[in-house]
């Protein structure tokens, strides 16, 4: 097997604050290999951002305590001193951000603000760097990108500016993309534009991709492997098929469920959603964080926490229900309804 | 543009025409002592109020008298305060000569004071941000508190009492007579007043900065900006502050065309001739024309700043047109 990108292990990242200590993710670990995408998904406050944040090392580390271990291409980036991590920011691994319309600087160019990226990594002239970013402009599909990168982020449309943005993260041909929430600002058909560009761009550009989601339905299509979190914990991981095809937790039955559906039926279906609130991050429910939730719960959730088993090689869930009552629910409660 | 500077030079013109209309009004409906009997002396004839009282053109009807004022604050040569109507009714000197002969100490004050300000509360303001929570933060937003609460007319005092009777640092108040501003200003003059009328200023200006600072380094671009491996130095100067200060300017411009309009507590107590001294002389004198000019005077350049500061918004934010 070759050797991961990306290894996270034991990730924790705490807030201390004054209502307590805010435990936004709790024990993460998960592995990443060159070229893969992985898809991350959970509701908000499930910690899924925050894990990424971290790895891109932008949480500030006087509120937060971090524990754990990142390891980018066989350095400890939770150990690097900032000047070294500054070189591995935006170079190594780059970030796209869920609103394009706030993420650009208002007051610089396009083509400006890609162009500093460059040069702030590499050795070269304004005006190679000005070339580089109005190439990468073309090459994320931006129509007349010499015009484009002389104008200022308001003239660009929400996709265009998304565009410009993952521009921006891939103009140092970083090893890894991490795409928070990439979609979810956009209209439903620009959704459909940018994932396929990242398809297109991780074949040219040869980079592992991370897409942060709270819709399932979103990273379908585009990811090889789907983790779903939950209050600040995986608890669910496999390849995209064990997911949509034999997904183990009822969080992740769950969030199936909730995906719209046009059937050929004119039975009209109501969405049928996750009953409850997400826990909060203080104080976590006891057991499995989940059971307040779940229509499966019984007593030994409510006192024991689960852990995270593998079903076989690469798929895993945090649960104590059974594998067969899993499989048996799943068949006859999820994929019944799609 | 061009179309969009005639238009506001346009506007300009009828704010100042507007502005001078209810100065005039107020002249005409405010019960206040007659000019004219106060001008022909405590012994005195009705002959000679009436005399008196022709020689200022208040027989006539009141718009001929508006009309005359007006006439004189058309800018051109001959008409612009022309002493046939621009005439104290008080000591009888011309309104053009006061007003020019205390321009530029007023105008020394307040751009002194705000260069000053600028100086101090722009720097202090960055720095609290930065360094948020700090000690440094916590002292100088207590300084920013104490300097935004404290009185000009006390902070006056005590300066002078400090800095010149007890220590013998700064030159008494006041411009020695035959001593030009200029000379003032190398004598050091003005470095009191500057500081007091600035304290103010400043305090309000750094606590405004590191606001602004602190919610612009909270923005999206600003995670943009670090997750493209800039360093901090870079990510706080290029891009923090140049949306940080876009809206200072326009403080900026407005605060300093109010002090050209005169100041008038530093004047007074640091005892400098300039407009605001005698913009309120004026006024308990129910000296009209001296009134209508230093009024008009002050309008113009605060209108004058609106214009500038829209015109420099434009330049540096490329989001506003105009059109």
């Amino acid at each position: 097997m070759a050797e991961p990108l990306l290894e996270v292990k034991n990730l924790s990242v705490h807030f201390p604050t004054d209502d307590g200590l805010v435990k936004a993710v709790d024990g993460v670990s998960f592995s990443l290999l060159p070229g893969e995408t992985l898809g991350v998904v959970g509701e908000s406050g499930s910690g899924k951002s925050v894990s990424f944040l971290t790895v891109m090392g932008l949480i500030d580390t006087k509120r937060a305590i971090i524990e754990g271990e990142i390891i980018f291409q066989g350095q400890d980036l939770l150990t690097l001193p900032p000047d070294e991590m500054r070189t591995v920011r935006g170079e190594k691994i780059s970030m796209i951000f869920q609103d394009p319309m706030t993420s650009l600087h208002p007051y610089y160019k396009v083509g400006d603000q890609i162009a500093e990226a460059v040069r702030v990594h590499q050795q070269v002239s304004k005006q190679e760097a000005h070339e580089q970013a109005v190439e990468m402009l073309r090459r994320v599909g931006i129509p007349r990108p010499d015009e484009r990168a002389d104008q200022y982020p308001h003239e660009f449309s929400g996709g265009m500016r998304q565009r410009a943005m993952i521009a921006m993260a891939l103009s140092l041909n970083p090893d890894l993309l991490i795409a928070d929430e990439p979609t979810t600002a956009l209209d439903v058909t620009v959704q459909a534009q940018i994932l396929d560009l990242l398809d297109r761009l991780k074949q040219e550009f040869n980079a592992a991709i991370v897409i942060v989601t709270h819709d399932l339905g979103v990273v379908a299509e585009h990811c090889d492997h789907i983790q779903v979190m939950y209050a600040g914990k995986i608890v669910e991981a496999g390849d995209r098929r064990d997911i949509y095809y034999g997904a183990h937790h009822p969080y992740t039955w769950g969030l199936l469920a909730s995906i719209p559906r046009l059937n050929d039926s004119d039975v009209k279906e109501r969405l049928s959603p996750i009953r409850g609130l997400p826990p909060s991050l203080i104080f976590v429910p006891p057991g499995c964080a989940f059971h307040p939730r779940c229509p499966h719960v019984f007593d030994r959730c409510r006192t024991e926490v689960p852990e995270l088993l593998p079903a076989d090689g690469h798929h895993a869930s945090r649960c104590h229900l059974s594998l067969a009552e899993k499989e048996r629910i799943f068949q006859e409660e999820v994929m019944a309804r799609s | 543009m061009g179309r969009y500077l005639i238009r506001r030079v346009l506007f300009m013109i009828l704010v100042l025409f507007v502005v001078s209309l209810i100065t005039f009004i107020i002249f005409v409906k405010l019960p206040a002592s007659d000019p004219a009997r106060r001008a022909a002396g405590r012994q005195t004839t009705p002959e000679n109020v009436e005399a008196a009282r022709h020689a200022f053109g208040l027989d006539r009807p009141l718009y001929v008298q508006y009309g005359r004022f007006a006439k004189g604050l058309i800018p051109w040569p001959g008409l612009f305060l022309n002493e046939d109507v621009y005439y104290s009714y008080t000591n009888f000197v011309p309104v053009k000569e006061e007003i020019f002969s205390r321009l530029p100490v007023t105008i020394t004050l307040a751009v002194g004071a705000a260069i000053t300000w600028v100086l101090m509360g722009i720097p202090i303001g960055i720095i609290s941000a930065v360094k948020r929570g700090s000690v440094w933060d916590r002292t100088s937003m207590v300084f920013a508190l104490i300097g935004v609460s404290a009185p000009v007319f006390w902070l006056a005092y005590l300066f002078l009492y400090i800095f010149w009777f007890k220590l013998g640092w700064a030159p008494p108040s006041g411009i020695p007579i035959g001593e030009s501003v200029i000379q003032a200003v190398f004598s050091g003059v003005f470095i009191l007043p500057w500081l007091v009328l600035s304290l103010t200023f400043a305090a309000f200006y750094a606590r405004m900065v590191r606001g602004n600072l602190i919610e612009t380094m909270g923005e999206d671009y600003i995670r943009t900006a670090r997750a493209k491996g800039l360093s901090e130095k870079r990510v706080i100067y290029k891009h923090g502050l140049r949306a940080a200060l876009t809206p200072v300017v326009t403080m900026f411009g407005l605060d300093l065309a109010t002090l050209l309009g005169g100041a008038f507590i530093t004047e007074t107590v640091f005892n400098l001739p300039g407009i605001g001294q005698y913009a309120v002389r004026s006024i308990f004198t129910n000296d009209f024309p001296s009134v209508m000019g230093v009024t008009l005077f002050g309008a113009f350049f605060i209108a004058l700043a609106n214009l500038c500061v829209d015109i420099a918004y434009a330049f540096l934010d490329p989001r506003v047109r105009y059109t």
